[in-house]
């Protein structure tokens, strides 16, 4: 799975915002819900958009939906390892 | 307006998209601060009650929303999108592929936009639909077979190439490279021509003619131009720009073309989508195709429902389908996943791993006979005796 030179997926009308969040957001966005980061939706590392912004494993990640209901919609998810089949 | 009113909207708790809708309605019109004040106040109550309460059951909602109007779908429907004649699943079959999340639907098909220098000028997006569409050998010159000499020769046409802007050298050395590599047929030798541009294959084993055969076909029909998978593609104007309509889907190869626009091009695979663009560009796809297929049939089902299908389908970082190998399969309860398919297996499996059930679910319950945890049943009573130490 190797992305092209020309491609820049983030650039794609269909891949929504990703931001990799530091420490104190996480910890807030836990706080908030009541959960461990086990609970939030995740992504695995080799997804093309987190090889793009530079994701680790155990990172959470805020993306930022143009969504059809409010406009705006963010959301959150987990860089997890892909399992081996 | 004022801006003072377009600050306080901007702190209010609300949807961006409400937001902008307000100041739209509110821009044409004079209101006093008062007014302003309790229209405000009204949209965000109002705002606050239409939101889905914890605890709603919106799963069963959603699949009865986007289920009853399913039933008014065509069962069979083999449409052509627009005039570009090409062929399209749509209505329920389409439906049902989307949500069994298949890795290849049976209409693969992309829309290509193309960069602004090749997207207003027919012959040049022309020239990009070439560089996509898989041409076998046979288009570009005279395929003949030599009995005699038990070989097979090929005359390239020059013209044809020049039109199809590509040299003939580059068929001559591609040609055989892919009959070797594509199509894995390697009992052959062959010698090239440049000047005449003239290619001769001539089998390994001369004594048959089968073989003679079935070099020649492989010869014909080898994908000397384009992309292998995708095979036709129409050209057609649309709001001011040339698109590509293609059969078959390649989203990573036809993205290394050049004059494609790589921001808006778009395949109706899903599971390509997820692999070059990622699950966020997956849940994205779901929710279009969906929606797209359900809103061709005439049929409006509110995207919320969709959206939650999506989110679903999405959560774990690939794509799954909405069944027993996917989301339904993977529930904690083991009552549950007996209830929906295979019931025998799930209770023999949990058995020999020794499960245990919760009951914390819907389906559970009711199966053991108890209320459900959902409306009242959500609401627990603790009583707390208040004279405890008196009696």
């Amino acid at each position: 799975m190797c992305v092209s030179t020309r491609l820049n997926v983030l650039a794609h009308t269909m891949v929504p915002d990703h931001q990799i969040m530091n420490e104190e957001e996480v910890a807030g966005l836990l706080s908030l819900y009541n959960i461990t980061n086990e609970q939030l939706p995740k992504m695995y590392h080799d997804d093309p958009a987190v090889k793009t912004i530079g994701a680790k494993p155990g990172d959470v990640i805020r993306i930022i939906r143009d969504s059809h209901t409010a406009g705006r919609a963010e959301s959150y998810r987990l860089v997890v390892k892909r399992p081996k089949k | 307006m004022r801006s003072e009113y377009e600050q306080q909207i901007d702190a209010a708790e609300l949807p961006v998209k409400t937001k902008e809708q307000l100041k739209k309605y509110l821009s044409e019109k004079e209101v006093t601060s008062d007014q302003f004040e309790s229209i405000l106040n009204r949209v965000v109550s109002e705002y606050q009650n239409t939101r889905i309460e914890a605890c709603e059951a919106v799963g069963i909602i959603a699949a009865q929303s986007i289920g009853e109007p399913g039933t008014q779908m065509t069962m069979r429907t083999f449409h052509y999108a627009g005039v570009a004649e090409i062929n399209v699943t749509l209505g329920l079959p389409r439906l049902i592929e989307i949500m069994d999340a298949r890795k290849e639907p049976s209409t693969p098909t992309m829309t290509i936009y193309l960069e602004p220098e090749y997207a207003g000028d027919r012959d040049r997006a022309r020239e990009v639909s070439w560089q996509i569409e898989a041409a076998p050998l046979h288009e570009f010159g005279d395929i003949t077979i030599d009995m005699e000499n038990m070989q097979i020769v090929v005359h390239l046409n020059t013209a044809v190439c020049e039109k199809r802007k590509i040299q003939p050298a580059a068929i001559l050395e591609i040609a055989s490279r892919k009959i070797r590599e594509r199509r894995h047929y390697r009992d052959f030798e062959f010698e090239t021509d440049e000047k005449s541009a003239a290619i001769i294959f001539t089998p390994k084993n001369r004594e048959s003619y089968q073989n003679l055969f079935q070099l020649a076909e492989h010869v014909r029909n080898v994908i000397v131009q384009g992309i292998d998978d995708i095979e036709r593609v129409v050209v057609r104007k649309e709001s001011g720009e040339y698109i590509l309509y293609t059969e078959g889907s390649n989203l990573k190869d036809v993205f290394d073309v050049e004059g494609v626009d790589t921001t808006r091009t778009r395949t109706n695979n899903i599971s390509e989508c997820s692999h070059v663009l990622g699950i966020e560009a997956a849940r994205n796809a779901i929710i279009y195709e969906a929606l797209s297929t359900l809103s061709e049939q005439g049929i409006l089902v509110d995207v919320r429902h969709i959206m939650l299908v999506a989110d679903m389908m999405c959560m774990e970082g690939e794509v799954k389908q909405i069944g027993r190998h996917g989301i339904a399969g993977e529930k904690e309860s083991v009552l549950s996943r007996a209830a929906f398919e295979v019931t025998v297996n799930h209770l023999l499996d949990a058995a020999v791993a020794n499960e245990v059930d919760e009951l914390s679910g819907v389906t559970e319950n009711v199966i053991v006979g108890q209320p459900i945890q959902l409306g009242t049943g959500d609401v627990k009573l603790i009583a707390k005796p208040l004279n405890l130490g008196e009696s």
